[in-house]
C-alpha cells in the first residue's frame, strides 16, 4: 500500500472551495466561528486543543468508590498527535470518554478551545471518535456510514455527497462505496471507521485503541496511514493505546498513565530516554534497575556510587532532590561490554546470550546479585565474540544513566 | 464444506431413532388431519376418496367468515398494540441505567408466562364482570382485544429484549459522537437494528393470539365466536371433514405468516 497521497484534505474547507490553489502545507486553518446546530464552534482558538483540569472520576458509591481518574490535568497542543499510554485499567479509556461526553467528570473541566465542554452531551462536541470495534452501523453502506454525521449536522445533500467521495478517496474505499460493512474486512472496516469520524472535520479526534484488532502487517501499515492521515487534516489526534511501541513510533507526545493518574508527559524522546519514574521506565522499552547511593549532587546532575565503589554521574528528573539510597535507570543499548571486568563500571558473569536477528542481548550476573541487560547491535563488522559463564565488565555511554524519583 | 467436528451427537446410539420418533408424534397427527380434509366421505375417520368439497363448504360457510372476520379484529390489533408496548417495555428495561427493582419489574412483564392460563382466563372473566357491574361498562370485541393484548406482551417482549440485549452500545455511542440527538440516534440506528426483533415478538404473540382457546372462551360474549371456539362449537356435533378443512386452513395461515416474518427477520440480519 502506497503511502504517498498528494491531495490535501484540508481541515475546515468544503469540497468546492478545495480548487482555490491550496498547496500550502501548514495545517493551522482557523475553524469556522459560530455555532452548527447547537454544535459549540470556538471563536478564537487557544493554542491548547483540550485542556484537562483537575478532572476525577469515580465510579460506584459508597465503599464500593473506585476512582477511576485522580485528579489529571493535562494539555494538548492544536495539531498535536497525543497518545495517552498505560496497560488496562490505568484509565486512559475513561479519560477518552470524558472528552468524547460519554461520560461526565464527577470533578474538574475540561476546555476544547478554551470552552468547558464537560457538561455538554456527545451530539453537542465537535469531537469525534474511532471505537475500537469500530462501531459501524451494520444496516448502512460504507458510503452511508461516513455521512451519518454531516447528515446529523444537516448538511445540504450535495456537500454531503462531495465530502463522502473526498473522505472514501482519502481512506482509499472508494471502490467499495456501496458495500455493507459486514461485507469488508477487518482492515477496510478500520478505514472506514476512520473517514466517518473525520468526515465531519472535528476539532479533535479521538481513537480508542483502533489497530488493536489488526493483524502485526497492517497495523504497521494503519500506523503510517493515521500519521498521514493526521498530517493531511491538521486534526488534534488524542490516541490510547497500551503497546508502547506504538506509541513510540505515532506520537508528538505521550502522557504515560497508572492507576488513574498521570505519570509523565514528554516526547517520545524524553519518555524512552528521561523516565521519571519506575513505572514510566519499566512499561516503556527495556530497562536496567541499578541500587546506588548520592554521594554528590550539581544541579541536573548527581554523582552516585555503586556497592563496588565506582561512581557514575546521573542525570535525575526536574523539581527532585534525589538524596541517599536511589535507584537508577539504564537502557540496555546504552550499555556496552567490556572483556576486561577491570575496564568497566560494574562487572560480573555473562549468564545468557539471547540473539534476536537485528540486535544480541547479553545477559550479565552482576558482582552484586543483579541482573543487567546489554544491547548490542548485530553486524557484520560486530560478531558475537562472548561466551556465557565468562567474566565481563559493563561501560556506560556519557549520560547513560539517570536517576528515578522512586 | 465444514470441517468433521471431533464430536457429533449423530453418532450418538439411539440418537437418530430417538428424533426419528420425535418428528413422528410430533407431525404424523397433524398430517392425519390434513389428509382426511380431503375425504369424499362426511366421516373423519373412514378414508372414501379424495375431494376439494369440503374446502369449498368451509369457504362458503357464513359461521365460519364470522369467526374468521373475529379473530383478524382481535388478533391484528392485539398484535400491534401487545408489540408497541413490549418494544417500549424492553427499551425502558434495557436503555436504562440499573434501577432498584428492575429485577421485579421484569418478573412482573414475564409473570403471565408463568401464570396458569386458567387463572388468567377466570381473573380476567372477574374483571370485565366488575366493570360492567360496577360502571355498566362494555366494550364488546374490545374486551377480548384488551384481553388478548395483556397476555400477548409478555410474548412480544421476550424476542425483543434478546435482540436490544444482543445489540452492541457501542453503536449508540457512536451514533451521539456522530452528532445524533438521542432522538436521531433511536430513529436512525437502534430502531432499524430492532426491526427483526419486533418482527419475531409480533409473529410470536400474533400466534398466541390466533389461536387462544381458554381466556376467549371465558371472555367471548355472544356474536363473539373466534376461530379456535368456533372449531370447538362444530367437533361437539356430528364430525365431518369440513373440521378438518377449516383446520388445515388455519394451519397454512400460521405457517404463511410465520414464515414470512422469518424470512423478513433474517434478510433484515443481514
Amino acid at each position: 500500500m502506497g503511502i504517498a497521497l498528494k491531495s490535501r484534505v484540508a481541515a475546515p474547507q468544503l469540497p468546492s472551495q478545495m480548487a482555490c490553489g491550496d498547496n500550502q502545507t501548514g495545517t493551522n486553518l482557523p475553524p469556522r466561528a459560530g455555532s452548527l446546530n447547537g454544535v459549540i464552534v470556538p471563536e478564537q482558538p487557544g493554542k491548547n486543543a483540550i485542556e484537562v483540569r483537575g478532572v476525577r472520576k469515580v465510579f460506584g458509591t459508597g465503599e464500593n468508590q473506585v476512582a477511576a481518574l485522580d485528579t489529571v490535568s493535562v494539555s494538548i497542543r492544536e495539531n498535536e498527535f497525543f497518545t495517552l499510554l498505560g496497560p488496562s485499567g490505568c484509565g486512559k479509556t475513561t479519560l477518552l470518554r470524558l472528552i468524547a461526553g460519554f461520560d461526565f467528570p464527577s470533578a474538574g473541566e475540561i476546555l476544547l478551545h478554551g470552552q468547558d465542554i464537560a457538561p455538554l452531551p456527545p451530539f453537542k462536541r465537535p469531537v469525534n471518535t474511532v471505537f475500537q470495534s469500530y462501531a459501524l452501523f451494520p444496516h448502512m453502506t460504507v458510503a452511508q456510514n461516513i455521512g451519518f454525521g454531516l447528515e446529523m449536522l444537516g448538511r445540504p445533500k450535495a456537500e454531503i455527497e462531495a465530502r463522502v467521495a473526498q473522505m472514501l478517496k482519502l481512506v482509499k474505499m472508494e471502490a467499495l462505496k456501496a458495500r455493507r460493512t459486514s461485507q469488508i474486512s477487518g482492515g477496510q472496516q478500520q478505514r472506514v471507521a476512520l473517514a466517518r469520524a473525520l468526515a465531519p472535520q472535528p476539532k479533535v479526534l479521538l481513537l480508542d485503541e483502533p489497530l488493536s484488532a489488526l493483524d502485526y502487517k497492517l497495523r504497521k501499515e494503519m500506523q503510517i496511514e493515521l500519521k498521514r492521515l493526521q498530517h493531511e487534516t491538521g486534526i488534534t489526534f488524542i490516541f490510547v493505546t497500551h503497546d508502547q511501541e506504538e506509541a513510540l513510533t505515532m506520537s508528538d507526545r505521550i502522557a504515560v498513565m497508572s492507576a488513574g493518574r498521570i505519570l509523565q508527559v514528554g516526547t517520545p524522546r524524553d519518555i524512552y530516554d528521561r523516565p521519571a519514574e519506575r513505572f514510566v521506565a519499566d512499561f516503556i522499552g527495556e530497562t536496567n534497575f541499578l541500587a546506588g547511593t548520592v554521594i554528590s549532587k550539581k544541579p541536573g546532575v548527581a554523582t552516585v556510587k555503586f556497592a563496588n565503589n565506582a561512581t557514575i554521574a546521573a542525570g535525575y528528573p526536574e523539581g527532585f532532590e534525589p538524596s541517599g539510597e536511589v535507584t537508577l535507570v539504564v537502557r540496555p543499548e546504552h550499555a556496552d561490554l567490556t572483556p576486561d571486568p577491570v575496564k568497566g563500571t560494574i562487572a560480573g558473569t555473562l549468564s545468557n546470550i539471547v540473539y534476536f536477528g537485528t540486535d544480541t542481548h547479553y545477559h550479565v550476573k552482576l558482582d552484586g546479585g543483579e541482573n543487567f541487560i546489554v544491547r548490542h547491535q548485530n553486524s557484520r563488522s560486530n560478531p558475537v565474540i562472548y561466551e556465557t559463564g565468562t567474566k565481563v565488565g559493563i561501560q556506560f555511554e556519557e549520560d547513560a544513566a539517570r536517576v528515578l524519583k522512586d | 464444506m465444514a470441517e468433521p467436528r471431533a464430536i457429533d451427537i449423530k453418532d450418538q446410539p439411539g440418537f437418530r431413532s430417538i428424533a426419528v420418533i420425535c418428528v413422528l408424534v410430533l407431525y404424523v397427527p397433524v398430517l392425519i388431519l390434513m389428509i382426511f380434509s380431503l375425504n369424499s366421505g362426511s366421516l373423519v375417520t373412514h378414508w372414501e376418496g379424495v375431494t376439494l368439497g369440503w374446502y369449498g363448504s368451509a369457504l362458503l360457510n357464513e359461521e365460519f367468515h364470522s369467526a374468521a372476520r373475529n379473530t383478524l379484529i382481535i388478533s391484528v390489533t392485539a398484535t400491534i398494540v401487545s408489540t408497541i408496548c413490549a418494544t417500549l417495555a424492553a427499551i425502558g428495561m434495557t436503555r436504562v441505567k440499573p434501577w432498584r427493582g428492575i429485577a421485579a419489574a421484569f418478573m412482573i412483564i414475564n409473570l403471565p408466562l408463568m401464570v396458569p392460563e386458567i387463572i388468567t382466563a377466570v381473573a380476567t372473566l372477574s374483571f370485565f364482570a366488575l366493570i360492567a357491574g360496577t360502571f355498566g361498562l362494555n366494550f364488546g370485541i374490545g374486551n377480548l382485544v384488551l384481553a388478548h393484548t395483556v397476555f400477548c406482551i409478555p410474548f412480544a417482549y421476550m424476542p425483543i429484549r434478546a435482540r436490544l440485549e444482543d445489540m452492541d452500545l457501542t453503536l449508540e455511542y457512536a451514533a451521539a459522537d456522530l452528532y445524533a440527538t438521542p432522538w436521531n440516534a433511536f430513529k436512525r440506528i437502534t430502531l432499524p437494528l430492532l426491526v427483526p426483533g419486533i418482527m419475531s415478538g409480533a409473529a410470536l404473540a400474533f400466534i398466541v393470539s390466533f389461536d387462544d382457546f381458554t381466556i376467549t372462551q371465558l371472555v367471548a360474549g355472544p356474536g363473539q365466536t373466534t376461530l379456535p371456539l368456533y372449531i370447538w362449537n362444530q367437533i361437539r356435533r356430528p364430525m365431518t371433514p369440513e373440521i378438518n378443512a377449516i383446520s388445515t386452513i388455519l394451519l397454512l395461515v400460521s405457517i404463511l405468516f410465520v414464515s414470512v416474518s422469518f424470512l423478513i427477520a433474517r434478510r433484515r440480519a443481514k
